[in-house]
């Protein structure tokens, strides 16, 4: 490494804020939720410290109001951000087409948090994944650290691609556990990641825009590919970025599915933010035990790394699919989206979804061995027993 | 077309045009009147905000806008919000916002926009404090969508989710009073408008430009297509509003009221005046007349003691 790292013991949440302050956001709008909270509290605290120049801090009265707010700075040509969790996150649902609609590269950060009912402050994914359709970018956090990087990353490539960026993180268990982060020197920090340059402003008063008029038949259809256009463009900016975000500060992002002892793995465990900690974790302990596994951790869920998984599909004989999320009717959301990527290939690995942790339901390596002997024995028999796993269930 | 000087110095209201022609509003259309005085009185260093309303319609459709002017379309219950987070941008990024040369953030919204669903970001937006203009222009239903009631229809009036009928299912409520909502909010400036007196209208927006802080401005805007009226009529209907009281042109400065219109010495005219001309009041029973004259008298009664109290 080329610099000195900051190292402060933070939760998630502060990392979260200390990013933000570090990518020199110009405006945040917000409303607290928990847990998301700390997040904004930490913000105005780097405001009447005086830590922070040229920020304006916008408490709104609602989530509502917190994105149409950040939505009017940034179409200002602000650096907006904000942060927000489950509740609050449907709430912003509209708001968030807006966004995407007017190539709009805010960011938020999204504490995953379970949907009432029943009332549930811990995590689950569900929230962040119901906004798959809405033309946002989705990071998904395993640690502290990856809060932190996520945070700046996200800015990057939102403002290369011009469209809003989530990055996500876990209910307390990121978002109020401390951890090491190694923090990036301010002037660094700006190197990366320079003064944004929007696509358009509203302050060019000689030459007048309108933006998000109403789009008929004839153009509305095009708008839509332009975003996805914007989507693909950024599987290719997210690398570089990712791969810059290495050269730079030692942490290398390049891949969007991060990949962790597949190379001569028979089956791995595929899934999203913190939960792929403790599968690392248990890769480690079923490897001493003779199992050849690994763990493909999705990094990026929007845009979808289709043919990263293509590759890794094609050298294993299963996945099982964790989701800490359901789409009620179907099936885990990372589950179908993978099974959706591969059926169109020659890459037909045994998949199977486990649907696990639930509202905050504990996840420990002893759940990962047992879904690896699950794994094995299906593997063996060459088919599955059941598709979905409601792997917790009380039975 | 060039103005002659002399003619301009003889003009009440400015000569400059920045509301294009081949916008597409109705015939006699309130709303596109109450836009192109806005634009006179603000100029063109000027930030709107429109939400879903008529007014998205009137701008014109993608590639095009009638408003010589930066305009962020957006979400129908955002203005508020949208204002308060372009007016914070504009700030963080140091430009002068407000006051005889700063850039005016100008949201505009119609009554469903402003009384009902947009009520929560109008709130936020007073409380906090931000430096823009909200004009609520005031066609008393939502005429977007088809001419649905909205909280701020008077009483007796037909649309089309209250359609009079054999049962008289028709609005039975009173027209919200949403500029004593926004009062309580105890913000700088407030008032009523009307299209019907366009130099009462931008010497109002012309305060709302001086006076620090949030304003808000309730303009009159008839709308001849849902208010079943002849399309030549939109002004005298506007003038007869003011005239018998019902929509009274007053401000609200500082915690001062000031009646600006109808006289508080004369008697108001009959509300009938008002309503004959228009087809939506139609089904109104005598009575219905009598319960909204009464209504029209108590409020009017109201804003005179207020005057006179905190004049
Ligand atoms: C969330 C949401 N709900 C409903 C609508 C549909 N809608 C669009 S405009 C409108 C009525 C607008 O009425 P008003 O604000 O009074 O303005 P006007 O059309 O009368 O000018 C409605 C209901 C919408 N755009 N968004
Ligand atoms: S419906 Fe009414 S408010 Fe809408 S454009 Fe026509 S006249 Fe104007």
């Amino acid at each position: 490494m080329k610099y000195k790292p900051i190292r402060k013991v933070v939760s998630g949440n502060y990392a979260a804020a200390y990013a933000a302050k570090h990518a020199r956001v110009e405006v945040v709008a917000a409303y607290p939720i928990t847990p998301q909270t700390s997040i904004i509290e930490k913000i105005a605290e780097f405001i009447s410290n005086g830590e922070v120049e040229n920020l304006q801090y916008v408490p709104v009265e609602s989530e509502h109001s917190a994105m149409a707010a950040c939505i009017g700075a940034s179409a200002a040509g602000a650096r907006a951000f904000t942060a927000t969790s489950a509740q609050g996150l449907a709430l912003m649902h509209e708001m968030l087409h807006w966004a995407s609609g007017a190539r709009l590269p805010i960011v938020m950060v999204d504490v995953n948090r379970a949907m009432a009912p029943p009332w549930s402050v811990w995590d689950d994914q569900t929230d962040s994944l119901a906004q798959r359709d809405t033309g946002w970018m989705q990071f998904y956090a395993e640690n502290n650290q990856e809060v932190y990087d996520g945070v700046l990353m996200a800015f990057k490539v939102a403002e290369t691609v011009n469209l809003p960026a989530m990055v996500v993180e876990s209910a307390f268990i990121l978002s109020h556990t401390y951890d090491i982060v190694e923090m990036i020197p301010q002037e660094l920090v700006d190197e990366f990641l320079p003064p944004r340059k929007p696509l358009y402003t509203l302050t060019d008063f000689d030459n007048p825009i309108a933006v998000g008029s109403l789009g008929g038949p004839n153009d509305y259809y095009e708008f839509r590919y332009k975003i996805e256009k914007a989507m693909d463009d950024a599987r290719k900016v997210i690398k570089e970025v990712g791969k810059e975000f290495g050269e730079m500060f030692g942490r290398d992002y390049r891949q969007m599915i991060e990949l962790y002892r597949t190379d001569d793995a028979d089956f791995v465990f595929m899934g999203m933010g913190s939960l792929m900690g403790t599968v690392k974790q248990a890769v480690d302990v079923l490897r001493e035990e003779g199992y050849k596994v690994g763990a493909a951790k999705v990094r990026w869920f929007r845009p979808f790394p289709k043919d990263e998984l293509y590759e890794l599909a094609k050298n294993v004989e299963g996945i099982a699919v964790l989701d800490r999320n359901f789409s009620f009717g179907q099936e885990g959301i990372l589950f179908n989206e993978a099974k959706g990527v591969l059926y169109n290939t020659n890459a037909h690995p045994i998949i199977k979804n486990y649907i696990v942790g639930l509202g905050g339901r504990d996840f420990t390596v002893n759940d990962v061995k047992k879904i690896a002997e699950n794994m094995k024995a299906i593997i063996e028999k060459g088919e599955l027993d059941v598709e979905v796993d409601w792997y917790h269930l009380k039975r | 077309m060039e103005i002659p000087e002399n003619v301009k110095k003889r003009l009440s209201i400015p000569a400059e045009e920045h509301f294009y022609a081949g916008h597409t509003a109705c015939q006699g259309c309130g709303a596109s009147l109450g836009l192109r005085y806005v634009l006179k009185a603000y100029g063109k260093k000027t930030i709107f905000a429109i939400p879903a309303c008529c007014s998205t319609i009137i701008a014109g459709p993608w590639p095009y806008s009638a408003l010589n002017a930066n305009l962020f379309h957006t979400a129908f219950e955002t203005t508020g919000a949208v204002i308060g987070g372009i007016e914070a941008a504009l700030k963080a990024k140091g430009y002068k916002v407000k006051g005889e040369d700063g850039i005016m953030v100008v949201g505009w919204a119609g009554d469903g926009g402003t009384a009902d669903i947009g009520l929560q970001a109008l709130s936020g937006f007073l409380e906090r404090g931000h430096d823009a203009v909200y004009i609520m222009y005031d066609n008393e239903a939502y005429m977007n969508t088809g001419i649905q009631r909205s909280s701020s229809t008077p009483y007796g009036a037909w649309t089309t989710n209250t359609p009079g009928g054999k049962m008289h299912f028709l609005e039975k409520r009173n027209k919200k009073k949403v500029i004593d909502i926004v009062i309580a909010h105890d913000i700088p400036y407030a008032a009523t408008a009307s299209v019907a007196y366009p130099e009462d209208f931008i010497r109002k927006l012309k305060k709302a430009q001086k006076i620090p802080g949030p304003s808000f401005i309730q303009l009159f805007a008839p709308c001849p297509t849902g208010w079943r009226s002849p399309t030549d009529k939109s002004i005298e209907l506007a003038r007869l509003a003011v005239q018998t009281a019902y929509f009274p042109l007053f401000e609200y400065e500082n915690g001062k009221y000031k009646i600006n219109m109808p006289s508080t010495k004369k008697e108001p005219k009959p509300i009938e005046e008002f309503l004959k001309l228009q087809g939506r009041f139609k089904y109104m029973t005598k009575e219905d007349v009598e319960i909204l004259q009464q209504w029209v008298i108590h409020e009017w009664e109201k804003l005179k003691k207020l005057a006179e109290v905190f004049g």
